[in-house]
């Protein structure tokens, strides 16, 4: 097979898994947790695509996830639109403002980058907090209706799953194939050696800047997503902390890897259900697991499997 | 007028605070390169552990003070000896997610060992207000300002006046050259380390009375002194100290007279601003580029 074939079979069975998995798993509270993982694996592409293959780092991801879960809640709630239009058009205005923002932030490198994005996530949040008369402060805004489309209603666990898992395995495919297109080559090339790669002819900060949007389109789409599904939104869910917790989904599961985002993302949603039992422990537990990783298996998880995977074939084949 | 005046006052103690912070961020950017995003949960660690001694142990106010800077220190010590050093030609991007897994590390050790409230530290003399000149003080303002000019004063003449100082300069400029001349490169970077968990820990104290503290109070002073030091262009001299009260001052007359509420704002919008249109610093000469 060749290595193009291998891809698209690995991804079709990928897929395929995911959509057969709610006939064989019928308990709601397992199909809960994997609509969250859907939604976080979204979420956590859409960084990857600017952490991993441009290696700009984003602390305040979050802010492009609460724009699409306010406005998805809002205009639904207050000014009763069509809730599909909203999504589209919060999407829009989450790659507007990125695209805005963009051109400034993104001429920053490295520690001064990542406290700009902080900062700016943080602007975003205490928004979020302060103006009440909007989205409802800090107790939230509820009463969000759920999606529908001609007779069927997205209100249960099935309907939910499907809802966003399609949608995810759309965001994967097509970050999949914008890694291996031009721009994902020109990406990588920026990520190595931005010099290297000006010499070239790309333009690096423009470059930059078209991810940076295409990234909060995305995560905008996710925050909508996320507003239709829960029909609740409080601040505490785009804060400077969910911002963080992205950057290790992408970091445990890989830089620069579709899949290993799926992974981490599945991780860091299921492992606060196990930690339940130690309260308060997943916060340092997060902590560590971004120490290590950085220090011992910098290509994450998906990359010490692979490794892990060879080691034992050579072994195989020694013998 | 009178709130006015205590606006200011506000401002300027806060500001002092911030400053201090930054310095914390300064003297270890100059020294690695590295923006230590765990910087605020020094100054956290600072007024928890001083709440610690001082109201759980009971132990009087100055060994209180000293035990929870020394172990504030330590803490500096083992995060660069066993985070930092490992990575050190690392990528930025990695070392700014290991500060930050440091952080939470931190963070969320606090929170297991003293829980999730909020306390207040008692005031080092008192809380009954001075009046000096027509004017009310709280004692806790003239500790938090003697304390900085203090830190200040010491710290420029340990960077001008001795072999040490000098030393962590050079490193500053080029550690390579620096470690030619027969400076250990890698002492001097955990020195770095160890002084500004020092003065974090020390700024996390001094304000801890007026404030209150918790477990999670470093990531906004973290994030204030950042902008502290960004408006003073990266130095741990007056230019900080100046984006520190320019901070203060700004933030207390925005939440007095604008709205409370977006007071946390301010901060990062100065922030923004300042990395678009000036990132060498309000007060910096404009010759290095921020990388």
């Amino acid at each position: 097979m060749t290595k193009e074939k291998r891809q698209i079979f690995v991804f079709l069975i990928f897929a395929l898994v995911l959509l057969t998995i709610p006939f064989l798993l019928r308990e709601s509270y397992l199909l809960n947790v994997l609509v969250f993982i859907g939604i976080h694996t979204m979420l956590a592409v859409a960084l990857n695509l600017l952490l991993g293959y441009a290696g700009q780092i984003s602390l305040g991801h979050a802010a492009f996830f609460g724009i699409g879960a306010y406005m998805s809640g809002i205009l639904t709630t207050r000014f009763a639109l069509d809730p599909w239009l909203v999504i589209i058009l919060a999407a829009l205005s989450a790659a507007a403002i990125a695209f805005i923002i963009g051109f400034p932030i993104l001429k920053l490198k490295g520690h001064y980058l990542a406290m700009a994005t902080l900062g700016f996530g943080i602007i975003f949040y205490i928004i979020f907090n302060e103006t009440v008369g909007w989205t409802g402060g800090p107790s939230g805004l509820s009463g969000i209706p759920n999606l529908q489309i001609g007779g069927i209603i997205f209100d249960n666990d099935i309907c939910n799953y499907y809802l966003v898992w399609i949608i995810t395995i759309a965001v994967m495919l097509l970050s999949i194939n914008l890694s291996q297109s031009r721009i994902g080559r020109a990406l990588r090339a920026v990520h190595d050696s931005e010099v290297a790669a000006r010499v070239m002819g790309i333009n690096a900060w423009v470059l930059k800047v078209q991810i940076f949007t295409i990234s909060a389109f995305i995560s905008a789409i996710a925050g909508s997503l996320y507003a239709h599904t829960m029909t609740f939104v409080s601040p505490t869910s785009f804060g400077f902390n969910f911002s963080v917790e992205l950057v290790t989904m992408v970091v445990v599961g890989g830089l620069g890897s579709i899949y290993g985002s799926f992974l981490g993302a599945a991780i860091l949603t299921v492992l606060p259900e196990f930690l339940r039992v130690f309260e308060d422990f997943d916060i340092i537990i997060y902590g560590l697991m971004l120490i290590l990783i950085n220090m011992f298996m910098p290509g994450g998880l998906i990359s010490g499997f692979q490794l892990l995977a060879q080691k034992v074939a050579l072994k195989i084949k020694g013998k | 007028m009178d709130n006015l005046y205590q606006y200011l006052l506000t401002g300027l103690s806060n500001g002092a605070i911030y400053a201090l912070i930054g310095f914390g961020f300064a003297i270890i950017h100059n020294a690695t390169g590295i923006i230590n995003f765990a910087q605020g949960e020094f100054v956290m660690l600072g007024g928890m552990l001083a709440l610690f001694f001082l109201v759980f142990c009971g132990f009087p106010l100055a060994p209180s003070i000293i035990l929870s800077i020394l172990i504030a220190t330590v803490v500096g010590i083992i995060f660069e000896r066993l985070a930092i050093r490992p990575l050190k030609n690392a990528k930025p991007i990695r070392l700014i997610i290991i500060t930050i897994g440091a952080s939470i590390f931190i963070r969320g050790a606090a929170m297991l060992i003293w829980g999730k409230d909020t306390h207040a530290l008692p005031a080092f003399s008192g809380n009954d207000p001075l009046y000096i000149a027509g004017a009310t003080i709280m004692p806790q303002h003239l500790w938090i300002f003697a304390v900085t000019i203090l830190v200040i004063f010491s710290s420029r003449l340990f960077f001008n006046h001795t072999i040490i100082g000098k030393a962590m300069r050079a490193c500053a400029y080029n550690a390579q050259a620096a470690s030619l001349v027969g400076i250990d490169v890698r002492i001097m970077v955990m020195l770095s380390f160890s002084i500004s968990a020092a003065i974090g820990s020390l700024a996390g104290i001094i304000i801890a009375p007026l404030t209150m503290t918790s477990y999670d109070v470093g990531i906004m002073l973290g994030l204030k002194g950042f902008c502290a030091v960004i408006i003073g262009g990266m130095s741990s001299g007056l230019g900080t100290v100046m984006g520190g009260l320019l901070l203060g001052l700004l933030e207390a007359l925005g939440a007095g007279f604008i709205s409370a509420g977006y007071k946390d704002a301010i901060a990062f919008i100065i922030l923004l601003l300042i990395l678009f249109f000036r990132p060498e610093g309000l007060f910096g000469k404009k010759e290095t580029e921020r990388v």
